[in-house]
């Protein structure tokens, strides 16, 4: 009981770290970076919930996808790759 | 100053939410013993994917509906911008191309066993679907598979396939009742039916937002 605590303390504390860091990063390739990490903590959240559906759309859509459309867009951003 | 005014108002916000979730009164229904009870008529053994696609059918169909249109928006977008040809894909790391073509096939394996595990514990279309696109993007990233052009009409019935078999099976439905009110003898079969086409739809229309753009 006490172990589960600990990891869903430490879960909310990482959760609330992580979103912080992305939102307060200058730099952008860093903050989508934290975002992707907070997509796959969140993930682990969702399974601690015993939500394991949630948990895979999570993981596959808000950290993969998400993840990988933001890194996209800043290569766009970037470099002088047209879109 | 107004940097701990933002903080504190937000931690006065979120404290307030916790309490309004804290607050709520328990449902008068406890929808998961209705579930529960009419999960033998649902054809599935998973409680998530029997509201999904049984007793919330409708929700689904409209989600799959909003995903189409959102894809239409893309390409207006993408279609009227890029008129000349299709971008070759840039060229990428070897060992990244080598990683992209062992995890391909490993991710196609991963979204058909989504599917069909979908029946009897956490999984089903829009996980494998995403799978499937998040595959599609790996491959564009990795510079193995170029981006979309305006699609052709093998691609097009892709797309539209699951939102299309979905209506249809809806209409027929309609036909003898109510929409979607599957009979129980096939609710197994036209859900797998239905699954493996949205998964389908659902992979292209998730990669078709990325590689059109692209």
């Amino acid at each position: 009981m006490t172990t589960g605590l600990a990891i869903d303390l430490l879960l909310a504390a990482s959760l609330l770290w992580s979103a912080w860091r992305a939102l307060a990063t200058p730099d952008i390739l860093r903050a989508v970076i934290f975002f992707i990490v907070f997509g796959l903590l969140l993930t682990l959240a969702w399974a601690r919930l015993s939500a394991p559906d949630i948990a895979l759309a999570e993981a596959a859509i808000g950290a993969g996808l998400t993840g990988a459309f933001l890194l996209d867009a800043i290569g766009i951003l970037r470099g002088g790759r047209k879109p | 100053m107004k940097r701990m005014a933002v903080v504190l108002s937000a931690a006065i916000f979120s404290f307030a939410m916790i309490a309004a979730m804290l607050e709520l009164p328990t449902p008068v229904v406890n929808l998961s013993d209705v579930v529960a009870a009419q999960m033998a008529a649902s054809g599935v053994h998973h409680p998530v994917t029997a509201v999904l696609l049984n007793f919330r059918g409708y929700d689904t169909l409209l989600e799959i509906a909003v995903l189409l249109l959102a894809l239409f928006g893309v390409l207006a977008v993408a279609i009227s911008g890029t008129k000349e040809t299709v971008a070759a894909p840039s060229p990428a790391d070897a060992v990244v191309q080598t990683l992209a073509r062992i995890a391909a096939p490993l991710m196609v394996l991963a979204a058909v066993y989504l599917l069909w595990i979908g029946a009897h514990r956490a999984g089903g279309a829009f996980q494998a679907g995403a799978v499937l696109a998040a595959g599609a993007v790996l491959l564009h990233l990795a510079g193995l598979l170029p981006g979309w052009g305006p699609p052709g009409i093998r691609l097009r019935v892709g797309l539209v396939g699951g939102f299309l078999v979905f209506l249809a099976v809806a209409g027929a439905m309609l036909a003898q009742g109510a929409l979607l009110q599957y009979p129980p003898w096939q609710a197994g079969y036209l859900i797998l039916l239905i699954e493996a086409c949205l998964g389908m739809s659902l992979g292209l229309i998730l990669a078709g937002l990325f590689l059109f753009l692209s």
